[in-house]
């Protein structure tokens, strides 16, 4: 059978799928390859066509955040919001991580649904402690992100007072959208490529507490990761006057 | 629910089985409340828990009270329950407070009620008040190194300021 590569060419792999004759020739190909008939040119195209090359981190980044598993653990009242998100409606199995483990040590992601008492905040510490490497948590709602209406002497004022909490999501108790999309930041997040926020939309990036070289207290550390900070910044505004997100890879 | 007249005859019948229990009655929106002298309060529990014509033996509820102006300090308030005839009877042990080095201390009712036992810890958890005799006397709510009695009305509420955009120049820059 004759190989009709002008018309490969001419499809791009990202417009509409491609007819069974199509599939057929990059079979065909695909065997030439495995049987060393394919050389020179022809060799170098079909590879540049049909191999993804990446970084391993970014690959186990890949894997990482679309397969998830949540720890079963509520606290109070945003735990009947956070098991919504499983449900058909909201489904967060679309995003890879419906399965809900019932021990930490199965689980990578701890999702703090309600205030953390002072006497809880130690079983807390316990079950995310017992939970493998790598993992994730999201401080759901107001109350585990900063105390919220509960200002008074029986609740830990925000959970970060004593664990590590990568994603804050604001609200009392928070809309099961509002978690889907909090759990979409930390996917970005786990893959490298977190979400500025509110920084990039009131053009602030660069001054995090974490990087003010500006006061003369900051550490070596502190200097380098503001660096780092302007860099993604450049990166992001890059990105962005590229415009078209169809060109990637 | 013994009306105003029955309640000042069983403040009446109190007064002669203990001297000095009953310090006084009141009687408002169809409920009627004992106010007892705290040295006495075990006698008068058992006595309308176990008199013919009272038997009130069913306690739905005891809990404490900080009137802090008022002197005496502290209340314990008693539910009592008369099944049969659904009446409910209201006693308040007027506990006064020693001072700030020393509790308040005041008899337990577990013997009589058991529910009590559970109840009288967390008035101790929240109050500080001692109950005499009971069988383990610990905190229940708050952990159990807590310091302080958090529902007194001189411990402070607690909690800390929010930065918003309003407040960001008051409150205390807590990153620097």
């Amino acid at each position: 059978m004759e190989v009709r590569r002008e018309k490969l060419r001419a499809l791009s792999p990202l417009e509409e799928p491609s007819p069974p004759v199509e599939l057929r020739v990059r079979q065909l190909r695909a065997r030439d390859l495995l049987r060393g008939d394919l050389e020179g040119p022809e060799l170098e195209k079909h590879v540049e066509e049909s191999v993804l090359t990446t970084t391993l981190a970014k690959a186990v980044g890949w894997g990482r955040a679309n397969s998830i598993f949540p720890a079963t653990f509520g606290l109070a009242c945003c735990a009947i919001e956070m098991m919504s998100i499983v449900s058909p409606r909201y489904d967060i199995a679309r995003f890879g991580a419906e399965n809900m483990r019932a021990s930490p040590r199965q689980a990578d992601m701890l999702i703090l649904s309600g205030r953390v008492s002072i006497k809880m905040a130690p079983v807390v510490r316990r079950i995310y402690d017992q939970m493998l490497e790598p993992k994730w948590v999201i401080a759901m709602g107001a109350c585990s992100s900063s105390g919220g209406m509960f200002a008074n002497y029986a609740v830990v004022q925000g959970a970060d007072k004593f664990m590590p909490v990568d994603i804050h999501v604001p609200g009392c108790p928070p809309r099961p959208e509002a978690l889907v999309y909090g759990f979409n930041k930390l996917q970005r997040m786990i893959l490298g490529n977190p979400e500025p926020g509110w920084r990039r939309r009131y053009n602030a990036l660069g001054t995090e507490e974490w990087a003010r070289a500006a006061t003369g207290k900051a550490s070596r550390e502190e200097v380098d990761a503001y660096a780092a900070a302007r860099e993604l910044r450049t990166s992001h505004e890059s990105a962005r006057s590229r415009g078209s997100r169809r060109g990637r890879a | 629910m013994p009306d105003a007249p029955g309640l000042e005859l069983i403040a009446q019948e109190l007064n002669e089985a203990s001297d000095e229990s009953v310090l006084g009655t009141y009687h408002e929106h169809g409920q009627a409340c004992l106010i007892v002298n705290p040295q006495r309060i075990l006698d008068v529990l058992r006595w309308l828990h176990g008199t013919p014509g009272q038997e009130y033996r069913f306690l739905s509820s005891l809990h404490g009270v900080d009137y802090l102006p008022a002197e005496p300090r502290f209340g314990v308030v008693y539910e009592l329950l008369n099944m049969p005839r659904v009446e409910r009877l209201r006693v308040r042990a007027a506990v006064a407070d020693p001072g700030p080095d020393s509790l308040p201390e005041l008899d337990s009712c577990v013997e009589l009620f058991p529910t009590a036992e559970f109840q009288e810890r967390e008035v101790y958890d929240f109050f500080g008040i001692v109950f005499r005799g009971h069988p383990d006397l610990r905190r229940i709510l708050m952990p159990e190194d807590y310091v302080g009695w958090p529902q007194r009305r001189d411990f402070p509420v607690g909690g800390e300021p929010v930065i918003f955009t309003h407040n960001e120049r008051e409150v205390p820059r807590w990153f620097e």
